[in-house]
């Protein structure tokens, strides 16, 4: 039986960058217990041997020539940013390094 | 590396494609633009923009894969999910579980050979500049981010954990570096960033084939800093383990400055990557036309170089210096020495003159005339130019080309004939009766006292090492030899 | 009668005449616009002076003797998560609000190119989940016959625009059903194509390997005009397939003597007897036609759904990664980067956004992954080898595009799993990427449209669209829009309006 608990939730939330309030969360853990256990239907069935869809229409080899086209306007970019500062986007510190 | 232990290393190389675009938009791959001035919707993952695949940049990523020896496969694209700030998506493009190149090796010139687990594509994330008292992340009021490495083309090649220390790992990056050179892929600039590399280090006793636990370590820009952080973290790990400790497997951060490595997370914020196959883009399917592409135009791997170097002084009877050729390859001046032994210059000093001097120089060696180098080589070897003398021709050669034996003229170095040197050593000789008796009796140690002087007295015109023979023939004759 | 009301292909040929002026067709429909948009909120944006502007291009080009295009003239309406250059696209998302998009969709292009004349935004369900627009953070969109009701969703704001004649025609997507099923409920026409038939370039993600653009229109001839518009291969969306749109019109007038027609009885026991009944009256109608008709089931049709609410969900999740308050739309401050992220998007997605969002990370997290994404992926394959299958015996399938006529504001939002059942019926054609169309055929008992789904395979537009022709001659004209405000009186003729 398909089932999510409130610390699987919590987990879930910082994975997703959501700041959720307790009442969310807990609210969360029921429907998305129940969503899961819509979902078991799918959960049950033999699918050994099938392959994966990735794309509904397959297709190969989608590729364009390496040839430079237009950027955006750099002030248009910045405008559109909560904050900037040198030609670049301002961001609050980072407290971890890039994994 | 402590008395018992044995260091292995699996080296993740990220080497930036030289396309002119990114990996999946028109915009410039170029270094050093103004800050967010190369970005648009795509690179910059704007709401509604899609990704399409660089062409170019499957041709050299297969092309490395070729030089590799690798298994070139059918391969598609994942999301790697995690929040960044330089990376605009929020997710990496990268190839996962089914890359394009598979099983390849790479022979280090030492003979060794290390094993190539793969060697993907992606895309490399945008820059990120920290504000605040140093510089650096931690103790930054904000940061600033800059978008134009985003989406630049990136291949990673991944080697087996086959390599045992740190010099090994040296040699490694400086062969791959060359291979990435050689096939067009990369300019191989480390200190552009156009390489980087992390190492995945662990040790284990001596003699044993089970793997010890790894830390990756990062941030190592420059092969100084891999050498460094390798042998630190060896022994760090030895350290632990001799004190009954257990190494832990995470990801540690090389900071330069310091000599060590820290760790860059604790367990319990290691990322979940949420890989799944990226819906926006297609299959890659090694067809015909790219294969072709894959394998044209290639220039010569540092391996053919070395070879090629090989055969033609086992031709000449000569042997030559294994360092001195690893220099002239990765400064490409290997062609030089060939052209000049070619038409008639001594094969050993043509390389020694190459590796040392012309490399000093490596951009204007390259655009030496072979001729004139070599006649410059042969000068040397005939005994008209002496040791000395060659090396300030070439120089003169090096900073404006011209003929070596009018430069040579217009220095004034005319050789001395045999004659005229060997009375100046009998003159040095009657001079010094008291070091003479000592050299006579066998003190190698005042042959550098005679050839100092012998060239004081012929103004710097006489060659050291004739020198050295006349003197020799000298004190055998008072030997009685 | 108002040309307007005449459809899209005609406004198009009496503005290319001179006949009328595109100006005059663009204010009436912003006046239709204004006078509607109170009691529907259709539009999120009304692109007054600006398709005012338009619009005397196009009389520009025929007084110049140049031809406008096959949409000359004709106002549209486009679904605020197709981007606009310039003008605020939103995904009635708050998180958005305020972002203008530096470049164009592929059919804004398209569109602009074969001279229609966007009037406004629509009103969504935000990021396009949901099938009642109810989910819009800027209020919900009503349903023109009644008022009370949901217009469907996600694309509520334009297949309500259609239904209450402020435009011809109006543009959407669709990942689970998010046309088909809102244009079952508002009695319109709406298609959504094969998959890679119309670029997704500029539509902002849902969930990359189900979405797709499709028009809405009172007629199945102008919503055929509008995908051969929009249809065609774009080099800027990789899995846009490289071949020129379908040709539709040409076959309108086809028949279906002697097609194969599979009506689909796996959803008898999900949907409403007004449901069941106008699929199997319209099964009748065909077969009356000349089409050879016979019951089949597809099982594995009923896996869709589950397998959608893993899949859809799960890219979704990655999909809106990019929200996070760095670049452009809403930031809530925080003391670091992360939890400036986490709050900027707790308080710019809503509550279903949110959830999905949760559901979908869940799905692809370390452990859970084969169980669920993993798993949805298989059977999505299994339902796509059904449909093949079903596609051997029978040239198209019939069955009930909704399980319902239009519910009322409210009725489901407290119970998302019942919301998500709206999408039973659609959801395989966006799973297995072909194509469908809903065409209004009945009046359900409560007196509301009800649509009928016309499914064929990969590329099969032109027999769907041919069959589609069929139904919609016999259907009455009282099931179909545009309707006044409020619905018609019962008895009053289409045309009545």
């Amino acid at each position: 039986m398909a089932g999510i608990g409130i610390d699987e939730v919590r987990h879930v939330a910082r994975l997703a960058r959501l700041e959720l309030s307790d009442e969310e969360l807990h609210g969360l853990v029921g429907e998305l217990t129940a969503l899961l256990e819509h979902v078991d239907a799918i959960r049950q069935l033999d699918t050994s041997g099938v392959p994966a869809t990735a794309h509904a229409i397959p297709l190969s080899n989608v590729l364009r020539d390496d040839v430079v086209g237009p950027c955006l306007e750099r002030d248009e970019v910045l405008a559109a940013a909560p904050a900037a500062e040198e030609g670049r986007i301002v961001v609050p510190a980072i407290l971890r390094e890039e994994p | 590396m402590p008395e018992g232990y044995e260091t292995v290393v699996g080296l993740e190389v990220h080497c930036e494609l030289a396309t002119a675009t990114k990996l999946f938009c028109g915009c410039p791959n170029v270094f050093g633009a103004e800050p967010n001035t190369n970005i648009c919707p795509v690179c910059l993952g704007l709401p509604g923009s899609l990704p399409v695949l660089n062409r170019r940049a499957v041709e050299l990523a297969m092309r490395i894969g070729t030089a590799l020896g690798c298994e070139i496969r059918p391969s598609v694209f994942h999301r790697k999910n995690y929040f960044y700030p330089d990376m605009p998506k929020d997710y990496q493009i990268s190839q996962y579980d089914e890359p394009v190149n598979v099983n390849g090796r790479l022979e280090l010139p030492d003979g060794s050979v290390v094993g190539i687990e793969r060697a993907h594509i992606e895309e490399d994330t945008g820059k990120t500049t920290h504000v605040g008292a140093t510089g650096r992340i931690h103790g930054a009021s904000h940061s600033l981010v800059d978008y134009n490495r985003a989406g630049v083309p990136l291949v990673e090649t991944v080697s087996a954990p086959d390599i045992r220390s740190a010099e090994q790992a040296r040699a490694y990056v400086i062969e791959l570096r060359g291979v990435l050179v050689a096939t067009g892929a990369s300019d191989g600039r480390m200190e552009e960033g156009s390489l980087r590399v992390d190492a995945n280090i662990s040790v284990r006793p001596t003699g044993s084939d089970i793997l010890g636990t790894r830390c990756e370590v990062k941030n190592l820009n420059s092969l100084r800093s891999l050498v460094r952080a390798i042998e630190y973290e060896a022994r760090r790990q030895v350290e632990l383990l001799e004190a009954g400790g257990a190494v832990t497997q995470e990801t540690r951060h090389w900071d330069e400055d310091a000599g060590v490595t820290h760790p860059l997370r604790s367990k319990e914020e290691a990322y979940d990557y949420r890989y799944f196959q990226e819906p926006d883009l297609v299959p890659l399917v090694p067809d015909a036309a790219l294969l072709e592409a894959a394998t044209a135009g290639e220039a010569l791997l540092p391996s053919d170089r070395r070879r090629r170097i090989a055969e033609v002084f086992a031709a000449h009877g000569a042997e030559a210096s294994a360092e001195q050729v690893l220099t002239v390859i990765e400064l490409d001046l290997d062609q030089l020495v060939l052209d000049a032994v070619e038409v008639g210059a001594d094969a050993r000093l043509a390389l020694a003159r190459a590796a040392n001097e012309a490399a000093a120089r490596p951009d204007d060696a390259r655009r030496l005339d072979p001729r004139a180098f070599a006649d410059l080589v042969k000068m040397e070897h005939d005994g008209k130019l002496s040791a000395t003398q060659s090396k300030t021709v070439l120089g003169a050669l090096l900073e404006e080309g011209g003929d070596p034996a009018d430069i040579a003229a217009r220095l004034g170095y005319e050789a001395l004939d045999t004659a005229e040197l060997e009375a100046a050593v009998d003159r040095v000789i009657a001079e010094s009766p008291d070091e003479w008796t000592r050299y006579v009796g066998g003190d190698a140690k005042v042959t550098g006292y005679f050839v100092g002087k012998v060239m004081q007295a012929t103004k710097g015109r006489a060659d050291g090492k004739v020198v050295s023979s006349v003197l020799a023939a000298r004190r055998d004759e008072a030997a009685g030899r | 009668m108002s040309l307007l009301d005449a459809g899209a292909a005609a406004v198009a040929k009496a503005v290319r005449a001179g006949d009328v002026t595109a100006v005059e067709v663009i204010e009436e429909a912003l006046a239709r616009l204004d006078a509607t948009e109170g009691d529907l909120h259709c539009f999120q944006t009304v692109l007054g002076d600006k398709a005012r502007r338009e619009a005397a291009r196009v009389d520009e080009a025929v007084g110049e003797g140049r031809d406008p295009g096959p949409l000359a003239g004709v106002p549209i309406a486009l679904k605020d998560n197709l981007c606009t250059h310039g003008i605020e696209t939103t995904c009635s998302s708050r998180i958005l609000e305020g972002w203008r998009p530096p470049y164009d969709a592929t059919v804004v292009e398209r569109l602009r190119g074969a001279g229609a004349v966007a009037v406004g935004k629509t009103n969504l369900d935000e990021f396009a989940m949901g099938s009642s627009t109810e989910n819009s953070a800027f209020g919900p969109t009503h349903n023109p016959w009644d008022l009370s009701r949901v217009p469907g969703g996600s694309s509520g704001g334009s297949a309500a625009a259609v239904a209450a004649g402020v435009v011809p025609l109006a543009f959407g997507s669709d990942t689970g059903g998010s046309i088909r099923q809102p244009a079952s409920l508002c009695g319109v026409v709406g298609i959504k194509p094969t998959y890679g038939v119309v670029s997704r370039y500029g539509l902002i993600a849902f969930a990359s390997s189900l979405d797709q653009i499709g028009p809405f229109a009172p007629t199945v001839a102008d919503a055929a005009l509008a995908l051969e518009v929009i249809g065609g291969g774009d080099p800027r969306d990789s899995t846009c397939l490289a071949r020129p749109a379908p040709r539709l019109i040409e076959v309108l007038g086809r028949g279906v003597e002697g097609l194969r027609v599979g009506v689909l009885e796996d959803f008898v026991d999900d949907v409403s007897a007004s449901c069941r009944r106008a699929a199997n009256d319209a099964a009748d109608a065909l077969a009356a036609a000349g089409a050879k008709v016979d019951a089949v089931s597809v099982p594995e049709a009923r896996l869709g759904l589950p397998a959608y609410y893993v899949i859809a969900p799960a890219e979704a999740s990655s999909n809106l990664a990019r929200y996070d308050g760095v670049r452009y739309g809403l930031r809530v401050e925080g003391p670091d980067v992360e939890a400036m992220n986490a709050r900027t998007r707790a308080a710019g997605f809503g509550r279903e956004v949110r959830r999905r969002i949760m559901i979908g990370t869940y799905a692809l997290s370390a452990g859970y992954y084969d169980a669920y994404y993993g798993q949805a992926q298989r059977v999505r394959t299994l339902v796509t080898r059904a449909f093949d299958a079903a596609y051997e015996r029978f040239d198209v399938l019939l069955s009930p595009t909704t399980p319902s006529e239009a519910f009322e504001l409210g009725a489901k939002t407290a119970n998302p799993i019942e919301m998500y059942l709206s999408d039973l019926c659609t959801v395989s054609s966006n799973l297995t990427g072909q194509p469908a169309i809903s065409v209004p055929y009945a009046l359900g008992d409560e007196g509301l449209p009800v649509g009928v789904q016309v499914m064929a395979p990969a590329l099969g537009e032109a027999l769907m669209v041919q069959v589609a022709a069929v139904l919609e001659q016999a259907a009455p004209a009282e099931a179909r829009g545009p309707v006044p405000v409020g619905g018609r009186a019962r008895g009053e003729a289409a045309d009545g309006a």
